[in-house]
């Protein structure tokens, strides 16, 4: 059997074990309402499982282990985000969430507004965010197929990438919270399996020595010590084209990025909203302490192997796999399938440094296979397993490359669940029916929001493919955070807060968050020369706005509209703050409506 | 919801047993918060500015930017420990009891 039948053989047995699983959920459901908490039954063992299964997405199995092994040292920047980020959830937000929500994020917010305006506000950025969100992830999958079934055909990958989008929506209607808290489970087990299977495979081939590791990564990736130290894909110096020194506008500009990206990595976390309503699953707000506890042990020890997995792609994956149909030979020669050693003019042959040297023509048969790096991992796991062509190879890339896929259908479950669940109890019933919607209704909603989001995504995905997925994923933090942390902060702490404070927060984070993203580098050239930039529109110019990240502006300005908004007016709510402040923290009628 | 329930609230929130939970939460999670985050951004701006710096090797191919890494998980974890301590010691119990008061109160 061939990695590609093993690879199809072991991912198809995921998708029945979790089909079955989630039919058998769905079918012990009782009330309508286990359709958003799944029974809120769950232990903070479980939960903190399943977290860990919600959050470890395609961007940090494959993301974060390819821009590791591309650039070196910056892609582990991701890890430490991600990871710190649990802090702010851990401290502020999950019990006080907990004890006073029952369901969504805006079940928080709206505590004690004016349910129409804030609700609709709060549906409206959970929508965005996880479609930013499922796109990274749904881009992971298109990738990986290619790399483990072979498929170079675009049609196909569009397929694929349809695939997956049918397969979250199936989990999501069917099992509703109950069951794609399961498949994250299976699937959080799965990738720390996955993970330490690699890492102390890693580990072995350099005698559990660190520094020989990493001594071979920077060798193998020809950047030397620089491969090592933060540098190479943030923050760098910014070269001008013509006079060839360094322009300090645009070296400004590159680090200011970096900043950027660490605010949105650190405060994204706590905003995400298929984050937010796992704690919701859990009974108490001890449970919900539990469950971020155990996630943080979890996602710590995974992030903490990304250094093996990225440096070790980057030090025994053979640079030549980046371009189809090309491998070096024993003198470091550069040749094709057949082994002939690949010619250009006068040239007797080439090594992969030469490259640049090769004629335009000669260039446009060098197809690269990976730009983004998306596929490392399973590299890794293939040339672990004995390399490309055995049986061993074979073995390891499949199952990789199936729990790779088993990670993506985890969390775009996780992330259809959230946005869902919001269109139908914040924007459904309580702006459109006024609260007046029975729960068979609610759910009745959900299901359809689940398909129709579903179907977006799946487009979506199938225009930006050609993005880095933990890049993605860094632009749904900076969102996340810039429209929905500074109003659960305020909502949870502040006691002025208020309606408008709430509205202008939301619709002011998100609005700058996606607009600075329009005019950033990352859609359209940039106006400024000199900044880097690989944009979805080449031929565009509009990109006045130097950073590719948004956080740095956003964040700080969804803050400042929520202080705004909540001066300027005179609402105040006293009664209701001190009903949610006691909640908050006592968890005092845990899980009863709110009564307006 | 009755005046009479809105009132258990406030006179909950009022009350000196609640204020003191309140207290011990505040004084605890908000300082560690403003912590881990200037200890955090501190990581940050040195990777973006003290390029140099960070590239100082410790041990073999380790540098200090490794060294920073590796200290951000071991804080990480260390303030969770801290967190959930405090919670399980000090909140659970009064929060736990507020809570029964105003449940009584409230007649569910």
């Amino acid at each position: 059997m061939d990695a590609k039948t093993l690879s199809s053989v072991l991912f198809l047995t995921f998708v029945a074990v979790t089909l079955v699983i989630v039919y058998r959920a769905g079918r012990s459901t009782k009330k309508a309402s286990d359709f958003y908490d799944g029974g809120a039954n769950f232990s903070g063992f479980q939960n903190g499982l399943a977290i860990a299964g919600d959050y470890m997405s395609a961007a940090s199995f494959l993301g974060i282990a390819g821009t590791i092994a591309l650039f070196g040292y910056d892609g582990f920047l991701y890890s430490i985000g991600f990871l710190v980020a649990w802090l702010v959830a851990l401290l502020l937000v999950a019990e006080p969430l907990r004890n006073s929500g029952r369901f969504t994020m805006g079940d928080v917010v709206a505590f004690r507004m004016k349910q129409r305006p804030v609700r609709t506000a709060a549906a409206t950025s959970t929508v965005v965010v996880s479609i930013f969100y499922l796109l990274a992830q749904m881009v992971g999958a298109g990738a990986l197929v290619s790399l483990l079934l072979g498929i170079t055909d675009p049609g196909m990958k569009n397929f694929i990438i349809a695939g997956v989008g049918i397969l979250m929506i199936v989990y999501v209607t069917i099992g509703g919270m109950k069951g794609t808290t399961y498949v994250q489970i299976v699937k959080a087990f799965l990738l720390m399996i996955g993970a330490t299977l690699l890492t102390v495979l890693v580990l072995w081939k350099f005698n559990f020595n660190i520094s020989d590791l990493l001594g071979a990564a920077s060798e193998n990736s020809g950047k030397k010590e620089a491969f090592l130290s933060p540098g190479l894909k943030f923050g760098k110096d910014m070269m001008d084209a013509t006079t060839g020194l360094i322009d300090p506008a645009a070296t400004l500009a590159s680090k200011l990025d970096l900043i950027s990206l660490g605010l949105a990595l650190v405060l994204g976390t706590a905003g995400l909203p298929h984050i937010l309503i796992r704690f919701y699953t859990v009974p108490t707000a001890k449970q919900a302490r539990k469950s971020v506890n155990w996630a943080i042990g979890n996602i710590g020890v995974f992030y903490l192997m990304t250094i093996a997995l990225g440096f070790g792609a980057a030090a025994l994956v053979s640079r030549t796999v980046l371009f189809r149909g090309y491998t070096t030979n024993a003198d470091g020669l550069l040749v094709d399938k057949t082994g002939a050693v690949i010619m250009d003019g006068g040239t007797t042959g080439f090594t992969l440094d030469h490259l640049k040297d090769l004629s335009a023509d000669a260039k446009k048969l060098l197809v690269p296979i990976d730009p983004s790096g998306n596929v490392a991992a399973p590299q890794l796991a293939q040339f672990l397993g004995g390399g490309e062509g055995t049986t061993g190879g074979a073995i390891m890339l499949a199952i990789i490359g199936a729990i790779a896929f088993a990670t993506i259908l985890a969390v775009v479950a996780g992330l259809t669940l959230a946005s869902s669940s919001s269109f139908a109890h914040d924007l459904y019933a309580n702006v459109i029916k006024r609260g007046k919607a029975t729960p068979e209704q609610e759910v009745k909603v959900a299901k359809i929001a689940a398909v129709a989001i579903g179907v977006v995504a799946i487009f979506l995905a199938i225009a930006v493919q050609t993005l880095n997925v933990a890049f993605l994923v860094s632009i749904a933090f900076a969102i996340a955070a810039s429209g929905n942390l500074p109003a659960v902060l305020y909502t949870l702490f502040w006691k002025k807060f208020n309606t408008r404070g709430a509205v202008w927060a939301i619709y002011g984070g998100l609005a700058a968050a996606v607009i600075l993203l329009v005019f950033s580098p990352i859609v359209s050239m940039p106006l400024l020369p000199n900044l880097a930039a690989a944009p979805l529109f080449k031929d565009a110019h509009f990109a006045w706005f130097p950073l590719q990240n948004p956080g740095l502006v956003s964040i700080p300005f969804g803050f400042l509209m929520g202080w705004l908004g909540t001066i300027t007016s005179n609402e105040k709510n006293t009664a209701k703050y001190a009903e949610l402040e006691v909640r908050s923290l006592t968890g005092a009628a845990i899980g009863k409506a709110v009564q307006h | 919801m009755s005046e009479q329930q809105h009132g258990v609230w406030e006179a909950t929130q009022a009350s000196t047993k609640f204020q003191n939970l309140r207290k011990s939460y505040r004084g605890f999670a908000f300082p560690l918060t403003v912590a881990f985050l200037v200890w955090y951004f501190l990581y940050v701006v040195l990777s973006a500015f003290a390029r140099e710096w960070v590239a100082t090797p410790v041990v073999g191919h380790i540098n200090i930017a490794f060294v920073l890494g590796v200290l951000q998980f071991v804080t990480t974890f260390l303030i969770a420990w801290l967190y959930e301590r405090h919670s399980s010691h000090k909140l659970d119990a009064p929060s736990d009891e507020i809570k029964h008061e105003v449940e009584k109160a409230l007649g569910h």
